[in-house]
């Protein structure tokens, strides 16, 4: 398998082709834009949240190949789980994205890992992660119109914290 | 004089591979690679010269502050401006903007004055004015493109007013790769009383630059994009309009005397350079400019548009290409394009496991993106070091990349 293979599975193409999940909620417990400025790529998620689980969650904007199937293989992963379980996956998520290693509940989202091998690319898988993970903290705090979070400034935070995971 | 592929030697980086493959560098117009005489210069003024500047009283500060104004005085030679003094070091082109907009800016322009910019400029050139704007409450006049995709001058005209006390605008575009007709745009500024200010920036590294046949009042270009350091860059403005500018930043430096409670300011160029400037990058800007003479700048300008041509025939074959800015002689060597149905990001990652480094995303031109009707785009941007093959290269993967991608996006 080619190196551009390694990245770009056949799953993941097959999401960004047919993205799951896309369009919006009505009603929603949170609505939450992520942006990524350095390429002005724009994804807006709603999530409907009941007795402590993820009852729905949808995606709209526009991106590149691997932030469209990342944000329909995440919506996927989390529909019909608990919050804790949503905010577990994101930290995992980060960590595999980030080159530190797979556990296993990822599941399906395995598929993304080769992204960790092209630095270049990480902020347009972990986009649709920054807003899950703003969403839910919004939502804990009551509110339903999030304010729009930046990934580049969150990844930066995100990578660092990865190089002293892995150097300390 | 031609240039030939033996040019490639003289930058040491193009010897690397990426992803196991030969380095296939298309993006100088973001960066450029620096020639082996710029490290050469720089390695030897830290291990020879060293110490800070202007303030020294041993032979190494003097030597160094030889070197740090030997570069100003270069700039300037290769700028053509009539003098030294006027030149500024910054960090950048986007340091030197900022500098205009503050130094000039906060004291020239008043509630409803006018500010006239192009669509098609970098932020560098339209943040900068933002802030002032806000600040004074002043007012942007934006000037469209003309069905050709260069700048409709007939609407630079009628967006001039005897409000409008600055057009600012690019020399060469960082997107479409057209030259401006900066001589044009100068006439029809000065005749509104407005001055006229330059972003080099894409410029200084391809064509030769005459700030005083231009007609420009102020000029701003970035050192890492003629092969020199990041961290450096100028400013040249004319003298009379400088030698009348407050300063833009306080500290060592840039006085003359300081009590408890006030201080005076030094002449110009100092008055704007406060601080321990970037001394080794200024020394790698000399070094810089040299090698590009010695190339010769109206020989990397034919080369420019030659591979810009070549590149624009090539990538026109490929199917579902789109290209966008004009072609002709004013076109320099930047291409921008979208491949039908991949993002450009997806393209550009494609691409770089084969080696080949280009741009993707809105090139800090959102407004140019806008009116271009897109997003974002690729760009592939060429120099001396580019070659033929490598746009072969280009024009091939680019025809298995959609393939690739087919059905996405």
């Amino acid at each position: 398998m080619g190196f551009l293979e390694q990245v770009y599975r056949d799953a993941v193409l097959e999401h960004a082709r047919s993205p799951r999940n896309r369009g919006t909620l009505d009603p929603y417990t949170v609505r939450q834009e992520g942006i990524n400025p350095s390429c002005g790529d724009e994804l807006v998620l709603y999530l409907r949240l009941q007795d402590g689980l993820v009852d729905d969650a949808r995606f709209e904007g526009h991106g590149c190949a691997i932030s469209q199937a990342s944000a329909s293989m995440m919506t996927q992963a989390i529909k019909g789980r608990t919050v804790d379980e949503a905010e577990a996956l994101i930290g995992h998520f980060k960590a595999m994205i980030h080159g530190k290693g797979v556990d296993p509940s990822l599941g399906d989202l395995q598929v993304l890992e080769g992204i960790s091998k092209l630095h270049a690319r990480v902020k347009c898988a972990t986009l649709s992660w920054v807003a899950l993970d703003a969403a839910l903290g919004a939502a804990a705090a009551g509110t339903a119109e999030a304010p729009q979070v930046d990934v580049d400034a969150v990844d930066a935070v995100d990578a660092v914290d990865a190089i002293d995971a892995a150097s300390g | 004089m031609a240039i030939t592929a033996e040019r490639r030697d003289d930058f040491p980086i193009l010897r690397r591979r990426v992803h196991d493959a030969p380095l296939v560098y298309l993006d100088s117009a973001a960066s450029a690679q620096k020639p082996e005489r710029v490290l050469a210069a720089v390695d030897d003024f830290y291990r020879q010269h060293y110490a800070n500047v202007h303030r020294g009283a041993h032979t190494l500060s003097a030597e160094a502050t030889d070197a740090y104004e030997a570069a100003r005085t270069r700039v300037a030679r290769f700028i053509n401006a009539p003098d030294a003094r006027s030149v500024v070091f910054v960090r950048n082109a986007t340091e030197g903007i900022n500098l205009v907009a503050h130094a000039w800016g906060r004291r020239a322009i008043g509630p409803g004055d006018e500010i006239v910019l192009t669509v098609a400029e970098h932020h560098a050139n339209l943040v900068p004015w933002h802030l002032l704007a806000a600040e004074r409450g002043a007012v942007i006049r934006g000037v469209p493109l003309g069905s050709d995709q260069r700048v409709d001058l007939d609407a630079l005209k009628g967006a001039m007013s005897p409000r409008t006390k600055l057009v600012a605008t690019f020399h060469v575009s960082n997107v479409l790769g057209v030259l401006n007709p900066i001589a044009e745009i100068a006439g029809i500024a000065h005749e509104a009383g407005a001055l006229l200010l330059v972003d080099g920036a894409q410029a200084v590294p391809h064509l030769p630059v005459d700030v005083q046949a231009l007609g420009a009042d102020m000029y701003a270009f970035s050192g890492h994009k003629v092969g020199a350091p990041s961290g450096i860059g100028a400013l040249w403005v004319r003298e009379d309009l400088l030698a009348t500018w407050p300063p833009f930043l306080g500290g060592g430096e840039m006085i003359r005397t300081v009590a408890i409670d006030r201080s005076t300011y030094a002449d110009i160029p100092m008055r704007f350079e406060a601080g321990t400037p970037a001394i080794a990058e200024a020394v790698g800007l000399h070094a810089a400019l040299d090698y590009l003479d010695e190339v010769g700048m109206q020989a990397i300008w034919d080369h420019d548009r030659a591979l810009a041509r070549y590149a624009i025939e090539r990538l026109r074959r490929v199917d579902g290409v789109t290209l966008y800015g004009p072609e002709g002689d004013d076109r320099g060597g930047i291409v921008t394009f979208n491949l039908d149905g991949v993002h450009p990001h997806d393209v550009a990652s494609a691409l770089d496991v084969r080696g080949v480094a280009i741009r993707a995303g809105h090139h800090c031109a959102q407004p140019l993106m806008g009116a271009l009707g897109v997003r974002s785009t690729a760009r592939a941007s060429f120099w001396i070091h580019t070659t033929t093959d490598e746009i072969d290269l280009l024009a091939d993967a680019l025809g298995e990349v959609r393939t690739f991608f087919a059905g996405v996006a």
